[in-house]
């Protein structure tokens, strides 16, 4: 068996929100289990965020959103994604995301959501098993 | 035993301590108070070097003031929001920005799609800022903005609706949080470069010390940091590295320590031990007044008098069975009372969802209520003072403060360590291993990761946006753009420009700028014209 490459994960803040704590805990875990993190930084846009990804040929784009206007973004996200020809990235999203909200974003096309209560082992799974969909020769 | 067994045990068994190295022994006892001194290290309330209260009387003379967070949607939302707490009691206002607003972009900039006046209120123009205050008397109430990369703008603003008013600038009682520094560390709400935000907040400083006697125009608001990771140690020692820095630069300006020193309020976080946040106030108390007649050379008592805001973080807020988190918030309260701050912020039981109904901010403002009114926890200054277990406590945590304190001036300050990315990376750490100690049960939230109940929902009512807001927001924003004298805007911004790139105090043109009603957008866009943007080294 070919040895595999190491999950390649962007983490996004999109948007003007600077709440970061999460996306840094959850990236430092996800670095922990030997996943590779890519990390966009406050204030990115999607436009950002999708050209990150592809330059970086990631296998995950997570994103963390305190603001509330997750379902905007992740419908914005989608599409660009689609665009791209991306749509095979899988995309999780993490935050303060009411339990309404999660089938709303899953139709979007979201992957998989966490929300702030989520333990980091979880997040960690999730993040794998999406990422498993993809082939990382 | 077997070693199995034995293992098994050693799990089970709880383990005490505090993040800042300190594990409390299970009885305290008079030897603990060896080598503490009252007349010499403790004093009574209102003398050097305060470490049982800032007043003599503490709450006898002054009660605390309970900030209620409230901002959302349009001014108007706001402004009825402000006046359902008033008519309940509210004793001081604190508004909450959306992020356009904090990060000087307007309504209309395709940047703010998405986000007007959802996370606090869209303010765009002095239009905004007069149908939030509409009816509220400006000489009679105070008002925190949390306003930090813009404070020259936001302070303005007030203050000119104070003059259309009639209340002048030696009336006005507001608190713009003004603290650039953390900022870079946590929460993130930066436009510009370190250095010249810097210079801005000491803008702010000088204008309020010379025109706003009133003024708290720099709130060091560390409990942010608390909240993202940092100990109550690395709370209180960055928080006065950080303020320091500020005072520092005033200084370097040619002003007085006398001068500037009253002006440098704080706001913290507590934890829900309420004996050690007691204790953090009482040693913060006593280091800040040391530091500022020993470093500092203050003569003005004023100057060595630490005035502090207290409150919850979101962080210790659960998800699950939201209304534990009354509970948990009484706790802070309780940390705040007995530490003997000067106001309290609580958290609502529901902000771990929402922007706060009416209700869960009405019970926030209630639990102050009930505890200072009912309870009458206020009748006796700081009395926990004198126990065996708070002496102590107050002073091994002020050992650990002095200590963290010593490392940032080793690191070359505030500004530095900041640049650097020390305080950034030592920040995320803390918070990944408190994570990962929530993760494992070592440090229980009940019902949220023990004792928790399968499958039972709580409801909580969502606070819900408005999406015809933005477009609503931008009507009346180009209402505001045809109505105004526009050449007047022009040489307005044009001499703000002016005094950013001669390095005159912003202030004045930033006051006559939002008198003749410019943007929020139209005055950052001049400033980063001159300052620039700050570019993030993200470091973890």
């Amino acid at each position: 068996m070919s040895q595999q490459r190491p999950i390649r994960v962007l983490m996004g803040k999109p948007g003007l929100d600077g709440h970061d704590v999460g996306a840094k805990i959850v990236s430092m875990a996800l670095r922990d289990k030997g996943m590779e993190i890519i990390y966009t930084g406050l204030h990115s846009t999607i436009d950002q965020i999708v050209q990150i990804a592809a330059q970086e040929g990631v296998d995950v784009i997570g994103l963390s959103i305190l603001s509330g206007a997750h379902v905007p973004i992740a419908q914005k996200l989608i599409k660009k994604l689609k665009e791209k020809g991306m749509s095979d990235v899988p995309v999780v999203m993490g935050g303060v995301i009411p339990k309404k909200d999660i089938a709303v974003l899953k139709q979007c096309g979201i992957a998989a959501v966490c929300s702030f209560s989520t333990p980091l082992p979880q997040v960690v799974e999730t993040v794998s098993k999406v990422a498993g969909t993809r082939k990382r020769a | 035993m077997s070693e199995k067994k034995k293992e098994e045990k050693k799990k089970e068994e709880k383990k005490y301590g505090f993040d800042w190295g300190l594990e409390p022994k299970p009885v305290y006892k008079p030897e603990d108070l060896k080598g503490i001194e009252y007349e010499k290290d403790i004093g009574h309330p209102g003398e050097y070097p305060f470490i049982r209260g800032t007043f003599p009387l503490m709450y006898r003379s002054r009660p605390p003031l309970h900030r209620i967070y409230s901002g959302f949607l349009s001014g108007e939302d706001t402004n009825a929001r402000l006046r359902y707490l008033f008519d309940r009691g509210m004793n001081t206002m604190s508004i909450a920005l959306d992020l356009p607003t904090q990060l000087g972009l307007d309504s209309d900039d395709p940047r703010a799609e998405d986000e007007v006046g959802r996370i606090g209120v869209a303010i765009d123009s002095l239009q905004d800022m007069e149908d939030i205050l509409k009816g509220i008397d400006l000489g009679k109430v105070s008002t925190n903005i949390t306003i930090n990369a813009l404070a020259p703008i936001l302070l303005s603003m007030y203050v000119a609706v104070g003059e259309k008013q009639g209340v002048g600038k030696d009336q006005i009682n507001i608190v713009t949080q003004n603290d650039i520094l953390k900022e870079y560390v946590v929460r993130g709400a930066w436009i510009f470069p370190p250095r010249p935000a810097l210079r801005t907040t000491v803008d702010v400083i000088e204008y309020c010390a010379r025109e706003i006697p009133k003024a708290s125009p720099v709130s060091v608001a560390a409990g942010h940091l608390r909240s993202s990771g940092a100990t109550a140690a690395q709370e209180i020692g960055w928080g006065f590295a950080i303020a320091f820095a500020y005072l520092q630069t005033a200084l370097d300006r040619g002003m007085d320590v006398d001068q500037v020193a009253s002006f440098i309020t704080f706001t913290f976080h507590n934890k829900l031990n309420f004996f050690e946040e007691a204790a953090k106030y009482r040693a913060a108390r006593r280091i800040w007044a040391r530091l500022l007649k020993e470093r500092f050379g203050a003569k003005n008592p004023r100057s060595l008098l630490l005035r502090s805001f207290g409150g919850g973080g979101m962080e210790e807020l659960t998800m699950q069975e939201p209304l534990n988190n009354i509970i948990r918030e009484t706790c802070v309260a309780l940390g705040c009372i007995l530490g003997g701050v000067q106001g309290i912020g609580l958290c609502c039981y529901d902000e771990a969802y929402t922007i706060p109904s009416p209700e869960a901010q009405l019970i926030q403002m209630r639990t102050v209520q009930i505890l200072m009114e009912e309870a009458n926890l206020g009748d006796v200054a700081d009395p926990l003072g004198g126990s065996y277990y708070m002496e102590r406590l107050t002073t091994d945590l002020e050992n650990a403060i002095v200590a963290v304190m010593d490392e940032v001036d080793k690191a070359g300050g505030a500004v530095k360590a900041i640049e650097d990315g020390l305080i950034q990376r030592i920040c995320a750490r803390g918070a990944y291993e408190r994570q990962k100690k929530i993760d494992s049960g070592e440090r229980v939230w009940v019902g949220a990761n023990k004792y928790v109940s399968e499958g039972e929902e709580w409801d909580v009512k969502l606070h819900e946006y408005d999406p015809t807001l933005q477009e609503r927001q931008v009507q009346k924003l180009n209402k505001v753009r045809k109505e105004r004298d526009n050449s007047k805007v022009q040489k307005c911004l044009k001499d703000l420009k002016e005094a950013a790139v001669s390095g005159a105090n912003i202030v004045p043109p930033t006051l006559e700028a939002v008198k003749a009603y410019a943007t929020v957008g139209e005055m950052t866009g001049v400033l980063r014209e001159v300052f620039g943007e700050f570019k993030e080294p993200a470091v973890f």
